[in-house]
């Protein structure tokens, strides 16, 4: 009874969805006075279909909770003697539930522009949600058609096959529905931009109201990267944090648009400059996202992430592709030519650094874009069978962060429309000069491999540059501390979020440095042997046998020596997972905030000897720590006054704005 | 048109061509003409790419170039790996490597490096566990890695007596491996 509520209430958020794809547009088309009622419609029939979408999601929640094994998707995803949270978690950890949630934070996005918007103008407001309702409306059809997470299975099956034990981890609680947040924030960028082509009119209001739910948007992209990326670290046991996995590019792709996406909104909102790159960053950074969900679930590529591929929902996927993006870029070619470029600035300035930050991005993002496809087309072309691995993107990637690191130092303290570059620079000396001896001090003294010792120089120069435009913003050491403190508080929290973002992908970019240097050791050891790793020694005393609820596995024991005294024991795990017949790494990480010690276990071998492997990672944990900064400092950004424009009463609403997209 | 009106129409024009390209791509997949997930290496059916690798220091072995393999190949099929000590999955297979040497086949190994990723255990790694390899390159850029198509190691080729790739595993050789594909290709291929 349960799932059938929840298949009717698909249908009718399909339903309510098409209204509110067609109603509003046509009351925006009529005009404000004589459409007002047909526009009125928007925001009733997105809530209402948030509304049925929610209660579709409960209803797949519930029947994984209760392990219903009539239904086919939990027959097929998860196991009576699953923990709780797995079961749970488990309702998106397959392709029909993972939709459903995309679906449903897609409605709860219509929903916040419904409810929170009020002070769009009418028929933009109505343009957006009418977008939204469109795309709604294609993924709707997509999944009760091709994805009906909700189909029955007979006869009644006694258990069910059980989730992917890689799966089974807490990180599936939280990855996913980052990562959607995420993709699908970028649609309300995606809607306002169509909106705006419609309307033929973008202007520096426009640019205020697209960058929350770009910010907003960006920050669930990075944590949802950022815990991806961890559970990666911790789960697969490869000691790597990155691995340049085709549906990790997916991922990383719509990022960075969407960084340059909110940087390019900064000078559309400040300068109404930059309006049709713009647009075109906003429809592309969607179509992006869109990109990945099509790579994933059509099976086309191949990697950890994919799900079980069936190329006839491929062909639905791509055409929902093709009307979305296609449709949006023909807008993008029939309306964009008419919006006039206004703004004239310098290539020295605030506006030229921004330029420069979007080219870089871009060229990072087609990158990335052309190592990910390129072997697609290859083999489909000329039938040539590529693969491309992590040294094409580290030969690649790093030489375009290189310089947009070191210019990320100096954009922010650029004036608008022209600029002294000398004089930016000079204020930097100070920085610089630190660098510079930073540098010569690590490579004289610490160690002499040139490209880590870039990154901590460059990691240090970032951080340092955002120390600089915090000190300059507030005159630090001209004039008394005191007023210098006041000019802080009043700071606008735009810069302030800015700056902490700026800072953290120095500390981010740190850790990825430490990576660099980081010892590794892989041994056979017997029971009693003592080895090294960086500066640890650890002592293995042998293997024992634990029982999970699901699995079984073995333990090996390692004891963390100091001075000859064990201080700590370290447990890593390999189990094995008889329903889906897989086996699973669990690292043992000992974290102390500045390093982390890292160990796996392998096979053991006939003499009884067990491979271990271990890592030293110093700085580790602060890659993870730099991420979660972005995101904190996007949310400072969020709560600036400045974003919450509208009638003063409504101030203490619009405040509610970025809580709800986030 | 102007030229402005064609520059903007330029990505849904793109965007046509692309999705033109996934939708034979998703044909493909369903009559079978196109498997995404065969990825067999670039270089099956071509001849070894060119390069000359200098040796891996303190190894007593010598470099490694792409005439060495072709030479030693005219006598029969040989084995080329990318190993590195860090990696657990080259130990795994380290054994076999070591049991096919000493059975006679030429087995020659490329030291991995990518970027910061470098590896100064690899000459203790071989003392300690055996070096199953008649010579050594080192490859300190990558760029040999990059155009064998390395995706990780350990990585194996087998090279018939003409100097043409037959063979690609990524991953570790497992011992059924070892006696369902390798042993026979070799038989085949000598």
């Amino acid at each position: 009874m349960i799932p059938e509520l929840g298949h009717f209430a698909l249908v009718l958020a399909l339903l309510l969805a098409a209204a509110q794809s067609i109603l509003p547009l046509v009351g925006a088309a009529r005009g404000e006075v004589r459409g007002a009622l047909l526009m009125a419609t928007g925001p009733t029939t997105a809530i209402g279909h948030a509304v049925f979408v929610a209660t579709a999601f409960g209803c797949l929640m519930w029947s994984f909770a209760v392990s219903d094994f009539s239904v086919e998707n939990v027959y097929q995803n998860s196991h009576s003697l699953k923990p709780m949270l797995y079961k749970i978690t488990g309702t998106w950890g397959n392709h029909e539930g993972s939709m459903v949630l995309w679906l449903l934070i897609l409605a709860l996005c219509s929903a916040a522009v419904a409810a929170f918007g009020q002070n769009l103008p009418a028929t933009l407001k109505a343009r957006v949600l009418a977008v939204l309702g469109m795309v709604a409306t294609g993924f709707l059809l997509f999944t009760i058609l091709t994805s009906n997470p909700f189909n029955r299975v007979w006869p009644l099956p006694e258990n069910g096959q059980d989730l992917n034990p890689l799966l089974q981890d807490p990180g599936l609680a939280f990855h996913p529905p980052f990562l959607y947040l995420g993709y699908v924030g970028t649609a309300v960028a995606f809607a306002f931009a169509c909106a705006a082509l419609i309307e033929g009119r973008v202007d520096a209001a426009w640019g205020r109201w697209v960058r929350p739910w770009t910010l907003a948007a960006w920050c669930s992209l990075t944590l949802g990267i950022g815990l991806g990326s961890w559970w990666a670290y911790y789960e697969l046991g490869w000691g790597g944090f990155w691995f340049w996995d085709p549906v990790e590019n997916a991922s990383l792709m719509p990022w960075l648009l969407a960084t340059a996406l909110l940087h390019s909104a900064i000078v559309v909102e400040k300068r109404e400059a930059l309006k049709v790159w713009t647009i075109l960053l906003a429809l592309l950074t969607f179509s992006l996202s869109l990109l990945g969900t099509f790579l994933v679930r059509s099976g086309v590529l191949n990697s950890v992430h994919a799900f079980a591929n069936d190329p006839e929902r491929g062909v639905f996927i791509l055409i929902l592709l093709a009307i979305t993006v296609g449709g949006s870029l023909l807008l993008f070619a029939w309306r964009a030519p008419s919006l006039e470029p206004k703004g004239i600035f310098s290539p020295i300035s605030r506006e030229g650094s921004l330029v420069l930050n979007n080219l870089l991005f871009a060229t990072a993002c087609a990158v990335v874009f052309v190592g990910t496809l390129y072997p697609l087309f290859a083999d489909l072309m000329f039938d040539a069978k590529i693969t491309v691995g992590p040294p094409f993107y580290n030969a690649t990637v790093f030489p375009v962060f290189v310089p947009l690191l070191v210019a990320m130092a100096v954009g922010p303290l650029l004036p608008w429309k022209r600029a002294d570059l000398w004089a930016a620079l000079a204020r930097l000396r100070l920085a610089a000069a630190i660098v510079l001896a930073f540098a010569v001090l690590y490579i004289a003294m610490v160690d002499r491999r040139l490209l880590p010792a870039l990154g901590f120089a460059l990691a240090l120069w970032v951080v340092l540059a955002a120390g600089t435009d915090l000190a300059e913003r507030i005159r630090l050491g001209r004039i008394p501390l005191r007023e210098s403190l006041a000019r802080a508080r009043g700071l606008p929290r735009g810069a302030v979020g800015g700056i902490i973002a700026h800072a953290a992908i120095g500390i981010c970019l740190a850790g990825i440095a430490g990576k660099g240097i980081a010892p590794e050791r892989i041994t056979l050891m017997r029971p009693g042997e003592i080895t090294t790793v960086g500066p640890h020694t650890l002592r293995f005393d042998g293997q024992r046998d634990i029982i999970g609820p699901n699995w079984r596995g073995t333990a090996g024991v390692l004891t963390l020596l100091r001075d000859g005294e064990p201080v700590a024991i370290l447990e890593p795990q390999r189990r094995f997972y008889p329903v889906q017949r897989m086996a699973t790494t669990e690292a043992a990480i000992r974290t102390s905030g500045i390093a982390d010690l890292y160990a796996v276990i392998g096979e053991t071998s006939a003499e009884g000897a067990t491979v271990v492997r271990l890592h030293w990672n110093p700085l580790a944990p602060w890659i993870w720590v730099g991420t979660v900064l972005m995101a904190v400092g996007g949310l400072v950004s969020l709560t600036d006054r400045r974003l919450r424009v509208g009638a003063p009463a409504r101030r203490r609403r619009e405040a509610a704005v970025p809580a709800a997209a986030e | 048109m102007t030229r402005r009106q064609v520059m903007f129409a330029l990505p849904a024009l793109a965007t046509l061509g692309a999705a033109g390209g996934f939708y034979a791509m998703l044909s493909g997949m369903r009559s079978g003409s196109f498997d995404p997930r065969g990825v067999p290496s670039a270089l099956i059916g071509r001849s070894v790419p060119g390069f000359d690798l200098a040796a891996l220091p303190g190894s007593n072995k010598p470099g490694l170039a792409s005439r060495d393999i072709i030479a030693a190949a005219a006598q029969r099929p040989v084995l080329v790996n990318f190993f590195a000590s860090w990696c657990v999955p080259c130990l795994v297979e380290h054994p076999h490597l070591m049991r096919l040497a000493a059975e006679g086949v030429p087995v020659f190994g490329i030291n991995y490096h990518s970027g910061s990723q470098t590896d100064p255990g690899a000459v203790a790694w071989l003392r300690r566990h055996g070096d199953p390899f008649l010579r050594i390159g080192i490859d300190l850029t990558g760029r040999v890695a990059v155009d064998f198509g390395v995706y990780g190691v350990p990585e194996t080729y087998i090279i018939d007596r003409q100097g043409v790739v037959r063979w690609r595993m990524a991953g570790p050789i497992t011992p059924e491996i070892l006696d369902e594909q390798v042993r026979p290709l070799l038989r085949r291929l000598a």
